[in-house]
Order: C-alpha cells, then structure tokens, then sequence
C-alpha cells in the first residue's frame, strides 16, 4: 500500500467533508439522534448508563454509515473525476482505502463527541469502565463495517441515492442476522447469527473483547474494500 | 514511443475501435482526426489505461499497457476530453492533489506547480476556486495536470473544445510548444486544429483506420487535379483553344458567363505543375484583360469529407490507408 496516496486521497476527501455544510449537517444529526436516546435514559428513567446507546447506535448506524459514505465514488463517477484517479500511476484499492479512511474519521469524530455523555454517566453514576470501553470498540468496529459497506454501494453506481440504497439494505442486513432465530430452526439459527453484525457487536459491549468478533469486523471491511476497488476496475457501473 | 497493434475495443457487441495499429514516434504531434463517435476518445482511453482492450496490444516506451500499467500511466499525462476538475478545490490545491498522486517528491512539487502555471499562464489563479474559472482557465488548469510530472507523453482529448476564437490560439500555440520536447497525440475533429499543430495526421472513421500519414502526404494523396478558375475580358475571349496548348493544362471549359462580356473558364491543370504565369502571359500576348485567376487545391475539409464518407470513396481510401 502507499501512503502517500492513501493520505492525499484522505486530505482531500476531508477538505469536502469540512469545506461543505456536509460535515456540519451530519455530525448535528448523529449527536441530536444519540443525545436523545441518552437524554430520555438519564432524566426520564433515571438511569445513569449508556446502554440505549450500546443498543439503539448499532441500527442506526445502517442509516447514518452509507449516508457519509455515499458520495465518496459515485460522485467522482458523475462528474468524471473518476477517470482522472484511475489513469494516475495509483493502485485501486488505495484509493479506496483513502475514501474509506476519511469517511471512518468523520464517524470516529462523531462518536468522540458522545465521549461527553460517557463523561456524564462516570460522574453521575458509578459506571463500568471496562463495557463502556468495550462497546465504542464495538461501535468503532461495527460503523467501520457499515462504512466500507457504503463504500461498496457508493463504487457500483454514479447515483448517490442509489449508493445509499444498496449500501443501506446490505448493511441492514447483516444488523437484522441476529433476529433469525425468530424464523430459521435453532441448529441453522446459529450459524446464520454468527454471520450478523449485531450479534459480534453485542458480544463485545458486553465488556469481552475478543479477537474472534474484531477478527471478523476486520476482514468484513477489508472484504467490502477488495469488492469496492475491483468494481471500479471494471469500469461499469449500474 | 507507442505502438498500437490491431487494437479493438467493443462496447457490448458495438465496435468502437475496429483493428486499429498504428505508431506514434518519440517528438512527434500527432493529429487523431474524426468525425464525432468515430472512436477516437476510446482510443485514447485504452491507451490510458482507463479501459482494458477488448483486442490487440498497446506498448508505450516499450511497456504493455496491461501487463504494467502503473509504469505507463506513470509515462503518460492526460487530459480527458471532459475536462474533469474539483471544482470546489483552489486550482493550487487541485494541482498539488494531483501532485500527490503522481508521487512528484514533496521538494519539487511547488517547483513543478510554478512551473506548469507559468508556461499555462494561470499563475494569478492560483488561489481561485476552480468553479469560478472561466472555460478557457479550467482548460489551462487541465493542461497544467497533464504535464505536471513532466510526462513523456501526452494525451489531450480535444484540447480546444468549447473554447473561443483566442482561447483556441493560445491553446494551439501551447500545444505547439510543448510538442517541441514531447509526443503529444491530440484528438479533434476540427481539421484546422491539425493543419495548425500536427506533424502528421491518423484519421478513423467508425472505429477504422482510414489514413495514417504526414499532412502532405495526405494532401498530395487526396487533391487530386488542381483546378483554375479564369475570368477574362476583351477581344477574342471566347476562344479557349490557345489555353488548352499551354502546357500543364489537360482540358478547358467554358462556363456560363458571369456578366456581359466577360468569359470564365474553367482549367483542370495536371497535378504538381503551376501554369499561372504561362496563363497571365498568354493574356498579355492575345491583349486579353485578366479579371480573376483562383487556384484551388483541395482542402482538408475535402479530404477529410472524403475520407470519411461512407462508401463512395471506399476502394480510394482503403488504398490510402494500406
């Protein structure tokens, strides 16, 4: 891998993240939507924790992920720009990676500022640290897949919202894995949970963090990753 | 040096490029002529690596493009015929983006930008944002990235489309210029662009080579007899009989007359001779009044209507094109 085109495809795409409204609209709704969640615990049931949000982000974020991640290619496909990238001397799955790296700061940086809620929880209450440690690991790693996910959808077409609809029900479906006992026989139930990413997530909020689960985050994302740079080898889009 | 062998590249069951080979020599500016949909911006994008060739083989320096492709589009500067541009970047932050990604070592970028803004002149635009540039500006900044990284080779997909009358010029000349130290290939389908910039000219037509020549050698191909369109006055004028006696002069005939008094005759004059002054001098002789003589040979627009009409010329062209 070279860095250097990983950094520059990064700082550019952070420069449009922060040099448009884009940034700004999206982090307010990410903090609004998780404050609430956090809020109605702490005043309405009285409970110091930050468990909704261990519970609720893991869903939310099949929405929240392909919405940074739609633009970063089908809009460089719209407008052209995508031929300019691809007959530079640059591997593929560099800047793939680029992209995915910067749309995964703009997550992280959002998540950092819930940082203040886990704050509010450790004064008020008398929390956990290791599960709460563990689950923005979990979260990390779960966006991070969502993310790549949207990568992918965002590589197959030039349309942003057709991007956010692939990326939203591929996403959406590895987050609804686990809920398949309720309809698959038990012996099959297991396999087919072992597969969500929910269930790995739950897993390791539960305060374990265990190389099996980030194991599969990993190669999840890298997986979406190779896919996302072999689709725009080829050039074709939906 | 790039060498393209039987290239074919077919969109579903559509042929755009048709078995194509021809080569382009190191210094040399090479025209890539066309209607529009011809094939030529296909062409072009194999070559660049952006798409892989359904058929055939492309080397550039040596290198085939899709064994080594990282090492060609090193090699290569290009400018795609959309133009495509950030247009939320500053025209610095584009340049220096691009600079990255050609990895230009960080020492030698501002260097390189310097430059390349200087011979565009766009160095008063550096920090303007490139969706408020002109058409004309964004065209330079396209040129500007192409030869960033000081490329060997460079491919302009119609340079000068969309832009004015002076714009073009300038852009011409720069073209021109550059091609003194690289091989440029310039893809237009405006025959002036060629006649003004190229050293030599490769036409196609619905993805065929139709002709892969010097611009001489195509005129001198294709103009067939000159023809010389004679207006004379005066005594005796009617008689065209001693005109047919001058030598270079196959056959006359006479037109209608344009005014009263006044003969025009028409001159097919074998090719490679010029008999204008046997003409005038023969008037003077016979005391005749030389109102006007026009030679015409034939243009590139003729060349270029000829070469790529359907099937009239056929036989003629595929001659040319062997």
């Amino acid at each position: 891998m070279n860095w250097n085109v990983v950094s520059a495809i990064f700082k550019k795409e952070m420069k449009s993240f922060f040099g448009s409204p884009m940034a700004y609209i999206v982090l307010s709704v990410f903090l609004i939507i998780t404050g609430w969640f956090f809020t109605l615990n702490l005043f309405k049931e009285n409970l110091a924790h930050l468990r909704s949000i261990f519970d609720i982000l893991p869903f939310l974020l099949v929405i929240y992920a392909p919405a940074i991640s739609m633009r970063l290619i089908a809009e460089e496909r719209k407008s052209g720009t995508m031929e300019l990238l691809v007959t530079m001397p640059v591997r593929d799955f560099d800047l793939i990676f680029g992209k995915f790296l910067a749309a995964f700061v703009l997550y992280a940086v959002g998540l950092a500022f819930t940082l203040i809620y886990a704050l509010t929880v450790i004064i008020l209450g008398n929390a956990e640290l290791g599960p709460m440690f563990a689950g923005y690991v979990g979260l990390l790693l779960c966006g991070g897949v969502y993310i790549a996910f949207g990568v992918l959808g965002s590589a197959l077409t030039e349309n942003q919202i057709v991007a956010f609809i692939l990326s939203f029900l591929l996403s959406g479906i590895f987050a609804i894995l686990i809920f398949s006992a309720m309809i698959i026989p038990a012996p099959f139930a297991d396999i087919v949970q072992y597969l969500s990413t929910t269930y790995h997530f739950q897993n390791i909020a539960r305060g374990v963090i265990d190389s099996r689960d980030v194991i599969y985050f990993l190669s999840l994302m890298f997986l979406s990753l190779l896919l996302s740079s072999r689709a725009i080898a080829q050039r074709k889009f939906l | 040096m790039i060498q393209i062998k039987n290239l074919s590249k077919h969109y579903g069951k559509f042929p755009a490029v048709d078995d194509i080979s021809f080569d382009v020599a190191d210094g040399e500016i090479l025209g890539f002529l066309g209607p529009n949909g011809a094939g030529k911006t296909t062409t072009m994008k194999v070559i660049t690596g952006y798409y892989p060739p359904t058929a055939g083989k492309i080397t550039v320096e040596g290198i085939d493009v899709e064994e080594d492709s990282l090492a060609t589009r090193q090699l290569i500067g290009y400018l795609p015929e959309s133009n495509p541009l950030y247009h939320d970047l500053t025209v610095y932050e584009y340049l220096d983006l691009i600079a990255e990604l050609r990895q230009i070592p960080k020492e030698k970028r501002k260097e390189r930008i310097g430059q390349m803004t200087e011979i565009t002149s766009i160095t008063d635009r550096l920090g303007q944002v490139i969706g408020q540039l002109s058409k004309g500006y964004r065209q330079r900044v396209g040129i500007a990235q192409a030869m960033l990284h000081d490329p060997k080779i460079l491919i302009l997909d119609e340079p000068t489309i969309g832009l004015d009358p002076n714009q073009i010029v300038e852009i011409r000349s720069m073209i021109k210029d550059i091609g003194q130290h690289k091989t440029v290939i310039l893809s237009t389908h405006i025959l002036p662009e060629v006649q003004a910039t190229c050293d030599r000219v490769v036409v196609i037509h619905e993805g065929k080579l139709k002709a892969d020549s010097t611009m001489e050698e195509l005129q001198r191909r294709f103009s067939g007899q000159p023809v010389i369109d004679l207006e004379i006055h005066g005594e005796g004028a009617e008689d065209s009989e001693p005109f047919s006696r001058i030598h270079g002069i196959e056959s006359v005939e006479r037109l209608n007359d344009p005014e009263p008094n006044v003969v025009l005759l028409k001159l097919v004059v074998t090719a490679d001779t010029d008999p204008r002054a046997d003409i005038f001098r023969l008037c003077v002789e016979k005391n005749l009044t030389l109102l006007g003589m026009t030679r015409e040979i034939r243009s590139l627009e003729n060349i270029f209507q000829q070469l790529t009409k359907l099937d009239a010329a056929e036989t003629e062209l595929e001659e040319a094109a062997a």
